[in-house]
């Protein structure tokens, strides 16, 4: 025995090489084609470097051979799951260009949809979580939930994912005689299973333990690195274009920013609830009150946009999307740019992960909820 | 700061620099070997604290590349447009501003992938999309045959 107690060594002691893992392209928790070489000395986490550009399809520079009515097409399949902000920034853009004033129910509809496609991006984005940790079953839960919300676009405008609803000028076809009713029936239900999330997977151990602490970005860092969104508000940053530059009818309505201190992946997590229950609330303030009128304003069939730049900013469900348009005055832009906040958030994964195992940083990844697509462009 | 205080700021602490009212922010043009030092002034000075880099993007001239930054100051919300034109478009070389806020890093790798503007002290200019085998997409000139059809 007395042999066996001396070869016993502190783990402290052992030191390994440091190695290079890829992580991706074809790794569940990376949601998409994103290779991430991570830098390990065992289980540690030293360096991540992120690979991007598998699904780059060049979208900026196909609209510059495109008219402003086609733009809002490509920009779906940005960030698929916030399509309609993508579609709404765009047409704002434009419209703000014009000094075009949309008709006040578009506004309303407008709203409304993306508070709607802002829950189902949380509901997909809290099922993959859960499962990027080891709980399946909130996949099963999430999925289900976000069916009720997707019949609702199908049958507003016939697509479930890709809706192309917005246009400049106004929506591409007025709601259907059910909207108000099956949205409100839908907030009544969702109300209700909300709670349940918390009982599934909040309060579960196993995740907290996972997720309290780990981690943790500044304030300071999340502004440096332009982290927003919900990643930058669990930071404290407070950056939502809703209420610091409202547009379409956030001005009329009453929420709050959720904001949090602490910065890690519990809190973004805990944020990203919250946030639906405020989408809730925005949604519960329109829905009565959808003016009559008409569902477009009058627009020319030839839209050329004076000589100039625009940028107009919007809140996806991601945090903060740009269109910067530069106009040379002629029925194509000049130069399109969309700032993706995808982009901005994912470099801020390496200053985030360094310090933590690996397995943290599958949680970490998990609570910044990226699209690559939205990343690549 | 409103757009007035904000202009008449920027005027008296940067008198070299092109200083306008834009549609709808206040657009400022530097000279590019000012660059740096007015974007550390424009950070650091407590009358602007321009902390968050929003956008970053380049924009194709026939005989120019412009950068623009867009600049945003959390604590005291405004927001300013700095341009910057590179010399020529044969080797359009910038100062990197990564050191500033450290999401124009990545900005600037896009900007050299799709534009092929350099950037002086850049920590790893590599490209970021594509491969070294492809020019520069987002340049006017740009031919692709293959990928994109003109119409």
């Amino acid at each position: 025995m007395a042999e066996l107690k001396e070869i016993i060594i502190s783990s402290d002691n052992i030191k390994t090489d440091e190695y290079l893992v890829n992580m991706g392209p074809q790794h569940p928790s990376t949601h998409g084609v994103l290779r991430l070489l991570v830098k390990l000395e065992g289980e540690i986490v030293h360096n991540v470097q992120p690979h991007v550009g598998y699904i780059h399809s060049g979208i900026e520079k196909m609209t510059e051979s495109l008219s402003y009515t086609q733009i809002p097409h490509l920009t779906d399949r940005m960030d698929y799951l916030s399509a309609h902000m993508n579609n709404e920034a765009v047409a704002l853009c434009v419209e703000n260009a014009l000094e075009v004033e949309v008709p006040e129910r578009v506004k309303y509809i407008r709203t409304i949809m993306a508070e709607l496609q802002r829950i189902a991006s949380h509901q997909l984005w809290w099922c993959a979580t859960g499962r990027d940790l080891g709980a399946l079953t909130t996949f099963f839960y999430g999925l289900r939930d976000r069916e009720d919300i997707l019949d609702i676009f199908e049958e507003t405008c016939g697509a479930r994912l890709t809706l192309n609803y917005s246009l400049p000028g106004g929506v591409m076809f007025d709601i259907h005689p059910n909207f108000q009713n099956r949205v409100k029936t839908f907030i009544k239900k969702f109300k209700k299973i909300l709670p349940e999330y918390d009982e599934l997977l909040t309060g579960n151990v196993i995740f907290q333990e996972r997720s309290k602490g780990i981690g943790v970005l500044s304030k300071e860092d999340a502004i440096a690195f332009g982290v927003t969104g919900p990643s930058g508000r669990a930071s404290g940053f407070s950056c939502d274009v809703r209420k610091h530059q409202p547009y379409s009818a956030y001005p009329l309505v009453k929420f709050n920013e959720a904001l949090g201190t602490e910065g890690d992946t519990f809190r973004r997590y805990q944020l990203r609830i919250a946030e639906m229950w405020e989408s809730m609330s925005i949604i519960e303030q329109l829905i009565d009150n959808i003016p009559e009128g008409d569902y477009t304003a009058k627009m020319k069939g030839v839209i050329k946009l004076p000589e100039g730049e625009f940028f107009q900013r919007v809140e996806t469900a991601r945090g903060e999307l740009g269109v910067y348009i530069v106009s040379d005055g002629k029925k194509n832009p000049y130069r399109v740019k969309f700032r993706s906040p995808g982009f901005s958030n994912l470099f801020a994964i390496n200053h985030i992960a360094k310090g933590w195992k690996i397995a943290d940083l599958v949680a970490i990844m998990a609570t910044f909820d990226l699209v690559i697509p939205d990343i690549d462009r | 700061m409103t757009h007035e205080e904000l202009t008449a700021y920027l005027s008296s602490r940067f008198p070299a620099a092109e200083i306008s009212q834009g549609k709808q922010y206040v657009e400022m043009t530097v000279a590019a070997s000012d660059l740096h030092s007015v974007a550390q002034q424009l950070k650091e000075a407590k009358e602007a604290a321009f902390d968050y880099m929003v956008c970053l993007s380049g924009v194709d001239y026939p005989d120019h590349i412009k950068v623009v930054y867009h600049l945003e100051s959390t604590s005291l919300q405004h927001l300013l447009v700095l341009k910057v034109k590179t010399d020529g478009r044969e080797n359009p070389v910038l100062d990197t501003l990564s050191d500033l806020w450290p999401t124009a890093e990545f900005h600037e790798r896009e900007v050299y992938d799709l534009l092929g503007v350099k950037f002086n002290n850049h920590p790893d200019l590599r490209r970021l999309f594509l491969d070294d085998t492809w020019g520069f997409p987002l340049r006017k000139d740009y031919v692709d045959d293959v990928h994109i059809v003109s119409r």
